[in-house]
């Protein structure tokens, strides 16, 4: 039976990661693909790498980065952050992504999800949804969760998979930052509603709550950045810990 | 020297960065006669059946294919690669494969239930039979899947399976042609081994 997965994410800016510090055993700890091996030995089941530069010179520099760590770690690489067309899809694909995340991109343009699925097949094409709770209901937010797009975010998830998206990436606004747990709710509301693999993201504080995460039966895989890179959790421990719980891992 | 074929199915990235990485030369071609000349050859592959047989028909390699591997020439073919060396496959209808192994290709989904297809993820391998590809590896590794077809009445060149619902034959081979339906340039530490051990035999 597969796996449940474990999977840090690592954000770039201008060929940097962001909150990369505070880390024993490497070099350069805002190397990207120097904290990629260091993860790739860890155990982690794939790496996601977020390109949150505004600039070109920064996005060259992205795919730059993202060609060397493919060359180096050979495990799935999904990228996301600044797609937003088809031609998108082919600068990452060819660095060395394996699957491309869209979020602001299928907002503005939801025909890309449909596209994108028909010219690189479902399994590549990830729908990243940041969603936070408004009245009573889920709602998307785009723009790095700054702006409420009003969309229902279960409808969203739901039209995400019915046009050719391979997996969600369920990213709690509310639970984000807080390290007081995954948003198990907002999870379960959205994975009943799915076939999918679903992704948690947002909340992770300790390994616990990726064993309350993976008990409550509503995700496939959890996400996190922080607690990695300051080292809260550490990934062989995380893992060791789920399967002597009864959790399928990759060990 | 191995041949990476190029026919125009699937990103072939990962696959020559990790013989580089292992220090194995290859070579991406398209090139039938490049791929002659080779020591081994990998046939890749991501994408549907029917258009996959139908390039490599058109670039000369099925038959190709089919002449070196009776030559004994070592030939792995990976994910819809593998798919690739069977009889047939009924992807969206009934297509002819290479034939250089005897069973067929089946949607996965009509026979699991409960779980979700494509299957996408890490599996762990049960070996049905020894062989020396598997001299680097065990029923404890992982390896990375991601198909939503798989093979079937396939007892013959069966080496060892994923469970996934249904036994998902994961490493096949009979002689000098072998498959994986996991991608091993995408499973870490483990693929790597396995990819130097055809690498090297």
């Amino acid at each position: 039976m597969i796996t449940k997965r474990i999977i840090p994410c690592l954000d770039v800016r201008d060929g940097r990661v962001v909150k990369g510090v505070n880390f024993e055993g490497i070099k350069d700890v805002a190397s990207p693909v120097d904290m990629a091996k260091f993860y790739n030995e860890s155990g982690a089941d794939e790496l996601v790498f977020y390109d949150i530069t505004a600039s070109h010179e920064g996005r060259a520099l992205f795919t730059d980065i993202l060609r060397q760590t493919a060359s180096e770690v050979f495990i799935p690489l999904t990228v996301g952050g600044g797609i937003n067309s088809i031609d998108d899809f082919d600068r990452v694909l060819k660095c060395g992504a394996d699957k491309v995340s869209v979020n602001s991109g299928a907002i503005k343009n939801p025909s890309l999800i449909s596209e994108a699925a028909k010219k690189y097949g479902d399994q590549c094409v990830v729908l990243s949804m940041d969603i936070k709770r408004v009245d009573g209901s889920f709602h998307v937010f785009q723009n790095g969760g700054r702006i409420d797009t009003g969309k229902d975010a279960l409808e969203w998830a739901v039209f995400g998979q019915k046009n050719g998206a391979g997996e969600l990436v369920v990213n709690s606004i509310d639970t984000d930052g807080v390290k007081n747990g995954f948003d198990i709710e907002m999870l379960k509301a959205i994975s009943e509603l799915v076939t999918i693999p679903v992704i948690a993201s947002g909340g992770a504080g300790c390994k616990e709550d990726f064993l309350e995460l993976f008990n409550a039966d509503c995700a496939d895989a959890g996400l996190a950045a922080s607690i990695f890179h300051f080292k809260q959790v550490n990934i062989k421990e995380l893992k060791t810990y789920l399967r002597n719980n009864n959790i399928e891992m990759r060990i | 020297m191995i041949a990476i074929i190029d026919y125009g199915c699937g990103n072939l990235f990962s696959l020559s960065r990790s013989l580089e990485y292992l220090g194995i030369e290859s070579k991406i071609t398209s090139d039938a006669d490049e791929s002659a000349n080779a020591d081994k050859i990998i046939l890749p592959g991501v994408g549907a059946f029917g258009d996959a047989i139908d390039k490599l028909n058109a670039c000369g390699h099925a038959d190709l294919l089919c002449s070196l591997a009776s030559q004994g020439k070592p030939i792995l073919g990976i994910c819809l690669g593998m798919q690739l060396l069977f009889e047939k496959s009924y992807e969206y209808g009934e297509h002819n494969g290479l034939g250089l192994l005897k069973g067929r290709i089946y949607p996965l989904d009509k026979d699991i239930e409960n779980l979700k297809v494509p299957h996408m993820g890490w599996n762990r391998l049960d070996i049905v039979r020894d062989d020396r590809i598997l001299a680097d590896s065990g029923k404890n590794d992982y390896f990375y899947f991601v198909h939503s077809f798989y093979a079937k009445n396939c007892d013959d060149c069966l080496i060892a399976t994923a469970e996934y619902g249904v036994d998902v034959p994961a490493i096949v081979g009979m002689g000098n042609v072998y498959g994986t339906q996991f991608h091993p340039e995408k499973s870490g530490d483990k693929g790597l081994k396995l990819l130097k051990r055809f690498a090297t035999m």
